[in-house]
C-alpha cells in the first residue's frame, strides 16, 4: 500500500513570527515598556556618558566631601569628593560589556557544542554531556571565580570567566532543541530530495532551535552581569580611575556609617537593569514557548 | 533494576562526578593561559629566579600527568595542598570554618524554601490576584538583585539606621539573621517562581478536572492533590538551590564579615592564594554533588512513578 503524504504540510518550514509580539497596552504590557526604556537608558549611558553625566568621573570637589544626596548631586558623592552620579553612570559601560560580552562568548560556544552533541548524537553526545554534567558540579559563580582568579584580574578575563561557567546551560539547551527538530517532517522531507547535510545544518536546523537560546541568553544577561559584577564586588575586576557598579559597591562598603548612598545608587543601578532584563526575558519566554503561552 | 542497584548506580556516578570536577579544578589552575606564578606575585619586582623558585616550590614545572596525579593522590588522602602565603594546609582550615557556613547555608535554604513555596503556590491558586502580583514581583526582585546591595541594604536598614541587629561578625545567632534573609531572598526569588510554574501546570491536567468533578472541595484538589504533584519538580530545583547558596556565601561572608569557607576564598583571591581557591572550589563541589545524589534519592521516596518505575 502507497502511503498518501501531504506534500504541503510536510514541507512547512515554520517560521520566525515577529508579530507574536504585538502591542497591545495592558498592565503587563506597560511593564514590559518601562523594562525596555531602562534597558536602553542604561545602554545609552554606556556609549555616552560624557552627554549625561553631569559632571566628569574624575573631578574631586574637596569641598563637598561625602555629601548626601542634594539637587546639584542627585546621588551625592564620596569620600573624595566625586559625583556618584557621574560615577554610577560612567561605570555602567564596564558593568555591561562584562554581562553582554560574556553572554554572546557564552552563548555562542555553548550553543556550537549544544548544536553539534545534538545533531551527531551517539558517542559524541555522550562524551560531550558528561563534560557539561562535570562543569556542573561547580556552581556557577565558584567556576567563575576560580577561572578569574587563574587568569588574574582584567575586564576580558572576567569576562572569560562568566562566560565559561554559562557555558553549560546554553549548551543543554540547544542540544534538547537540535535532538527535537532534526526528527522533523520537513528535514526528513529536505534531505530525501537531496539536500546536502551542511545545508540541512545551516539552513533548517539552526534557524529553527536558535529560539530557546534566544531567550535564555535574555534570562543570562541578567545572570552574567550579577555574577560579573559580583567577581569584581570580591575584588577580581581592574582597579581603575573609573570603577565598574561591583567595584564601585564594593569601595562604599566601608563608608557605610558615614554615606549610604555610595553603595545604595550603584546597587539600584544593577538591580534596575537585571530587573528589566528579566521582566524582557520572561515576556520573550512566554511568547516562544507555546506551553507557557495559554496558561500564563 | 532493584531499587538498591539504583541507589548502588547513582552513588556511583556521584562519585565519578567527584572526580570529574577534581580533574576539572585542577585544569582551571594548569590549563589557563594566564601563568598562576605570575598571578600570585607582581611581575614587576620578582626576579626570574624567584618565578622559577616557586614555579619548582608547586610543583608547576612537572608535566601535567604528573601535577594531578600528584593532586589527586594527595586528595584521596586528605591533602587539598598548602596556602602559598603561610603554608597552611588547606583542609583543616576548611573544615574549620565549614559548620558557620553550613549554618548560614541551612538557614538561608530553610527561609527561601519556605518563602519560596509559600508565595509559589499561593500565586498559582490565586492567578492575577493581588497575591499573585506581589509574589511575583518579590520572585523578580529576588533573581535581580545582587546579594551584595541586598546585604547591604539590610545592614543600612538594621543595623545602621535601626540598630535592632548587628551588621557583621559571626558570633551568635542575632548575626546569622540578615546575612540568611539576604541570601534566602534570592533563593526564594527562584523557588517562587520555579512552585507558581509547575502548580499551574498540574492545575490545568486532566485528574485535577476529573476531581473538582467527583465533587472534591477546591481546597482539597489544590493542596492534597495539585500540591503533591508541583512539589516534585520544584524539588530539584531546591537541590541546586542549596548548592547555588552555599556558593553564594563567598560573597554574603564578606559583606558581612563573617567566618565561613566563603570568606577564606574572599581572602584568598585578595592574597592571590591559588591552592586556596581550588581547595575550597574543589570542597564546594564535593558538597554539591553530595546534596544533589540526596536530592535525586529523595525522589525515590516522594514520588511513587519513580519508586515503583521497575
Amino acid at each position: 500500500m502507497k502511503e498518501v503524504v501531504n506534500t504541503k504540510t510536510v514541507l512547512q518550514v515554520p517560521k520566525w513570527k515577529f508579530t507574536k509580539l504585538k502591542t497591545n497596552f495592558s498592565v503587563e504590557n506597560r511593564f514590559i515598556l518601562g523594562a525596555g526604556m531602562i534597558v536602553i537608558f542604561i545602554i545609552l549611558c554606556a556609549l555616552f556618558p560624557k552627554w549625561i553625566a553631569p559632571y566628569s568621573p574624575t573631578y574631586m570637589d574637596t569641598s563637598l566631601i561625602l555629601s548626601p544626596p542634594n539637587s546639584a548631586h542627585w546621588f551625592g558623592t564620596d569620600y573624595f569628593g566625586r559625583d556618584v552620579l557621574s560615577l554610577v553612570i560612567y561605570g555602567s559601560s564596564d558593568s555591561l560589556i562584562i554581562g553582554i560580552a560574556s553572554v554572546l562568548i557564552g552563548g555562542l560556544i555553548g550553543g556550537i557544542i549544544g548544536a553539534v552533541s545534538g545533531y551527531f548524537g551517539s558517542i559524541i553526545d555522550v562524551i560531550v554531556m558528561r563534560v557539561i554534567e562535570i562543569l556542573m558540579t561547580i556552581p556557577g559563580i565558584l567556576l567563575a571565580l576560580a577561572i578569574a582568579a587563574a587568569l588574574g584580574p582584567g575586564l576580558m578575563n572576567i569576562v572569560l570567566a562568566v562566560a565559561v561557567s554559562s557555558i553549560p546551560g546554553y549548551a543543554r539547551v540547544m542540544r534538547g532543541q537540535l535532538m527535537s527538530i532534526k526528527k522533523r517532517k520537513y528535514v526528513e522531507a529536505s534531505r530525501s530530495i537531496g539536500t546536502p547535510e551542511w545545508r540541512i545544518f545551516l539552513l533548517h536546523l539552526l534557524p529553527n532551535s536558535w529560539s530557546p537560546l534566544l531567550v535564555m541568553a535574555t534570562i543570562g544577561l541578567g545572570t552574567s552581569i550579577l555574577i560579573g559584577s559580583g567577581l569584581s564586588f570580591l575584588g577580581l575586576g581592574i582597579i581603575k580611575e573609573i570603577p565598574d557598579w561591583g567595584a564601585l559597591l564594593s569601595q562604599g562598603r566601608g563608608y557605610l556609617t558615614v554615606g549610604w548612598w555610595i553603595s545604595t545608587f550603584p546597587g539600584l543601578a544593577i538591580t534596575l537593569f537585571v530587573l528589566s532584563v528579566n521582566i524582557i526575558g520572561d515576556k520573550l519566554r512566554d511568547t516562544f514557548d507555546p506551553k507557557t503561552r495559554k496558561t500564563r | 533494576m532493584t531499587i538498591v542497584n539504583k541507589v548502588l548506580l547513582k552513588i556511583s556516578t556521584a562519585f565519578v562526578s567527584i572526580i570529574g570536577s577534581s580533574i576539572l579544578v585542577f585544569s582551571i589552575i594548569y590549563l589557563l593561559p594566564g601563568d598562576p606564578v605570575l598571578s600570585m606575585i607582581d611581575p614587576s619586582v620578582a626576579t626570574p629566579e624567584m618565578v622559577a623558585n616557586l614555579r619548582k616550590e608547586l610543583g608547576l614545572d612537572q608535566p601535567f600527568y604528573i601535577q594531578f596525579s600528584e593532586y589527586f593522590m594527595n586528595v584521596l588522602q586528605g591533602d587539598f595542598g598548602q596556602s602559598v602565603v603561610n603554608s597552611e594546609p588547606v583542609l583543616p582550615k576548611i573544615v574549620e570554618h565549614f559548620p558557620a557556613t553550613l549554618a548560614l547555608t541551612i538557614t538561608s535554604a530553610a527561609l527561601s524554601v519556605v518563602i519560596g513555596v509559600t508565595f509559589g503556590v499561593l500565586s498559582a491558586i490565586y492567578r492575577n490576584k493581588w497575591i499573585d502580583i506581589i509574589a511575583r514581583i518579590i520572585g523578580l526582585f529576588g533573581i535581580s538583585m545582587p546579594t551584595f546591595w541586598s546585604g547591604i541594604l539590610l545592614i543600612l536598614i538594621f543595623s545602621v539606621f535601626l540598630n535592632w541587629l548587628p551588621g557583621i561578625g559571626s558570633d551568635g545567632w542575632k548575626t546569622l539573621v540578615l546575612p540568611s534573609l539576604s541570601l534566602g531572598f534570592v533563593g526564594a526569588g527562584f523557588i517562587i517562581r520555579m512552585v507558581r510554574n509547575s502548580m499551574l501546570d498540574v492545575i490545568n491536567e486532566q485528574f485535577i478536572v476529573t476531581l473538582r468533578a467527583k465533587g472534591l472541595s477546591e481546597r482539597a484538589v489544590m493542596y492534597r492533590h495539585a500540591l503533591r504533584n508541583a512539589l516534585i519538580p520544584a524539588i530539584t530545583i531546591i537541590g541546586l538551590n542549596i548548592g547555588e547558596l552555599l556558593a553564594g556565601t563567598v560573597v554574603i561572608e564578606t559583606v558581612f564579615s563573617r567566618q565561613g569557607i566563603g570568606r577564606i576564598v574572599a581572602d584568598a583571591i585578595m592574597a592571590k592564594d591559588l591552592p586556596v581557591i581550588q581547595g575550597v572550589v574543589f570542597f564546594s563541589a564535593i558538597v554539591y554533588v553530595v546534596i544533589n545524589l540526596l536530592v535525586d534519592l529523595s525522589y525515590s521516596f516522594i514520588d511513587p512513578r519513580v519508586r515503583r518505575a521497575n
